[in-house]
């Protein structure tokens, strides 16, 4: 990890009109990414892990969706402000994706040489002959046996584990900057993930590829990220290195959230935490903190006014007016 | 563990799943998702069931529940065989033991109401004369079950989809209660559940054993969920349980080289233990259990396999500690 900057996004808001109202999925959120960094984006369904990764690459279906402000900076580039034709220079090339559903993601009509060769013959510019040959060599680093003969198949004949090592090699083969994971192992077994994991941690380190790691499972992020982003409700409620938030989580969500996953390492005799109530609905949500009906520590100004954000040493940031009131008030 | 505290003992149980070729052809081939199933739950106890996808958890508790009629072994409820039993002793059993789904979404039928839905089982067993509950006794118990499982009296007249996915298996719990049943097959009932929801409901679940005395057979893939709810773990692989122990002995001292892989698999969430953590990776996929082997189903991905692993396979037997396993690195082959 260096302190070079390659991709800022800044105070990212992206709504979709839906008829009960207007959905704020995502409601300003900013983050940095620094080549060769793991960021992981960690959240309940609903948060806006994934629409902030969307809208990062401008794939937000537009309608009902809409990005209604903010900037996504590429090396100082803004990519929302790019004409289509730009982008698509980039997506896939300079910034790869690899999606939760290996099955849905590949097409099942096309065998994997096709898809992969496709690829990478726009993008490189390489002939039909060579990409293949590129295509087997990224199958090879990505631990699928006998990939010379394996890229001729489709992608029903290969395993769920198998599948996700293809979208590895396929989101690889053209050395992107920046490769997005929305949550790559959720639909995997332990063993399995454990071994998706490892090989995304070992390429993207031998690559220098810069990851964004979106999941609903803390042990992952654990395992595997530098830097990580809390999310609730459509906003970053609190940001910074992996260890440290672990060690010492400030925002009450984040506090709740690591003490109620159950651990195999710790004698758990005593009874769960659980954080009260319910993740809220988004729909037209008020301009106040979206987790005070669920907090133990909510005071009054929690429900009038969304928290600003307070800095903490080691690039650390929570939004929280535990921690923000004073400066303000 | 006296024999009297026996709840359900469950023997040898098989479930074959016939694959056919065509419309008029002969079966061809079969699907071994249980083969040869043994284990015993006593009263008040929790039974986790852990193993990866295609392994024959939901299977297993499907089987003992006779949703399937299993091809082979004796499932037996407070000493009755439920393979071997006649309908009518079939629905007397059932009252006894009731399930909770994985997905809330599914399990539910759109078109009745929360209350309804809790009251079903009640209504299906009055009308065969094996519960005998006024109307309003069975309004008023319906109230108190929501009440119990953590919803509103008032969300009675409302609809599945106006629940969100932990509110709903709130739903399945209740109805699950509905009946006042001993034992309690949970397959997944957490696994769809976002993690500050997963939390509420395991805690109710133990709320609720304490409370009415219930039993659990608890079905899950993840192993921290099932530590921490179970008493006694059963590891499953391809249709057979390679290991069965107390949930504390099993995390720390796992016998089965399988166990071991599954519990060095699974991600902690602390990045100080995650970066001293060893893992053990296992090479390839499971494999299809569309055939029965000789040796360990293990062996393809044992890194500790022997050359009589091959074709003799290891039947489930007790070490000194209590702990059962499968494997000759424990006993000898016969």
């Amino acid at each position: 990890m260096t302190n070079e900057v390659i991709l800022q996004v800044k105070d990212l808001k992206t709504y979709f009109t839906v008829d009960e109202g207007l959905v704020k999925a995502v409601d300003g959120v900013s983050f940095d990414l620094h080549k060769g960094e793991t960021l992981g984006i960690v959240g309940e369904s609903g948060s806006g892990k994934s629409v902030t990764n969307l809208s990062v690459i401008n794939l937000i279906p537009t309608p009902p969706g809409k990005i209604a402000g903010g900037q996504v900076l590429f090396h100082g580039k803004d990519l929302l402000a790019m004409p289509q034709a730009e982008i698509r220079q980039i997506r896939g090339n300079k910034i790869s994706m690899i999606f939760q559903d290996p099955m849905t993601s590949l097409n099942p009509f096309l065998k994997v040489s096709t898809q992969m060769i496709e690829t990478i013959v726009l993008h490189q510019g390489l002939d039909k002959d060579a990409a293949k040959q590129k295509a087997i060599e990224m199958l090879k680093l990505a631990g699928i046996p006998a990939p010379e003969k394996r890229i001729d198949q489709y992608p029903h004949q290969f395993s769920g584990g198998m599948r996700q090592r293809v979208m590895i090699a396929m989101s690889l083969s053209c050395n992107p900057e920046i490769l997005i994971a929305d949550e790559p192992t959720s639909a995997l077994d332990v063993t399995i993930q454990a071994q998706i994991l490892e090989i995304m941690q070992e390429l993207t380190k031998r690559l220098g590829t810069a990851v964004i790691l979106i999941t609903h499972s803390l042990g992952v992020v654990a395992g595997t990220c530098d830097t990580l982003c809390v999310m609730y409700a459509g906003r970053i409620v609190e940001r910074g290195p992996t260890d440290v938030i672990f060690e010492d989580p400030k925002h009450p969500y984040t506090k709740g959230l690591i003490r109620s996953v159950p651990r195999l390492d710790v004698e758990n005799s005593e009874r769960l935490y659980s954080i009260q109530g319910q993740p809220p609905n988004v729909i037209d949500l008020p301009d106040c903190c979206p987790f005070y009906p669920r907090c133990e520590k909510a005071m009054d100004i929690c429900k009038k006014k969304y928290p600003a954000i307070a800095n903490f040493e080691q690039g650390r940031a929570v939004s929280c007016w535990l921690y923000s009131g004073a400066k303000d008030e | 563990m006296s024999k009297t505290d026996l709840l359900l003992d469950v023997r040898n149980l098989k479930m074959h799943f016939p694959v056919k070729g065509s419309f008029l052809s002969k079966t061809q081939n079969y699907i071994y998702a249980v083969d040869g199933v043994d284990f015993s739950i006593s009263r008040g106890e929790t039974m986790g069931l852990v193993g990866e996808s295609g392994c024959g958890k939901s299977t297993t508790a499907r089987a003992i529940a006779q949703l399937y009629k299993p091809t082979g072994g004796e499932v037996y409820l407070k000493g009755k065989d439920l393979i071997k039993a006649s309908a009518g002793e079939l629905m007397e059993a059932r009252k006894n033991m009731q399930m909770v789904f994985q997905d809330p979404y599914a399990s539910l039928n759109p078109r009745m109401t929360s209350g309804d839905i809790i009251a079903e089982p009640i209504r299906i067993f009055q009308k065969r004369g094996l519960v005998d509950m006024g109307k309003d006794a069975m309004n008023e118990r319906v109230e108190q079950l929501m009440e119990r499982v953590g919803l509103s009296r008032f969300f009675k007249n409302r609809y599945p989809h106006e629940f969100s996915g932990g509110q709903r298996q709130r739903i399945g719990i209740a109805r699950a209660l509905a009946l006042q049943p001993e034992l309690i097959l949970c397959d997944e009932p957490v696994s769809a559940l976002d993690v500050s929801i997963q939390s509420q409901i395991l805690n109710l679940f133990k709320d609720l054993q304490q409370e009415f005395g219930l039993t659990y057979l608890f079905i899950a893939h993840d192993l921290a969920v099932i530590k921490y709810i179970s008493d006694r773990v059963a590891v499953m692989y391809l249709g057979l349980i390679v290991e069965i122990s107390g949930a504390k002995d099993l995390y720390k001292k796992p016998l089965h080289p399988y166990t071991q892989a599954l519990l060095s698999a699974a991600p902690i969430p602390d990045p100080k233990v995650e970066a001293q953590r060893r893992r053990i990776i296992l090479t390839g996929d499971v494999p299809s259990p569309d055939k029965q082997r000789p040796g360990c189903y293990f062996y393809d991905r044992c890194s500790k396999r022997m050359d009589h692993c091959k074709t003799q396979r290891p039947r489930l037997k007790e070490t000194e500690d209590g702990h059962q396993v499968a494997c000759f690195l424990y006993h000898d082959p016969e």
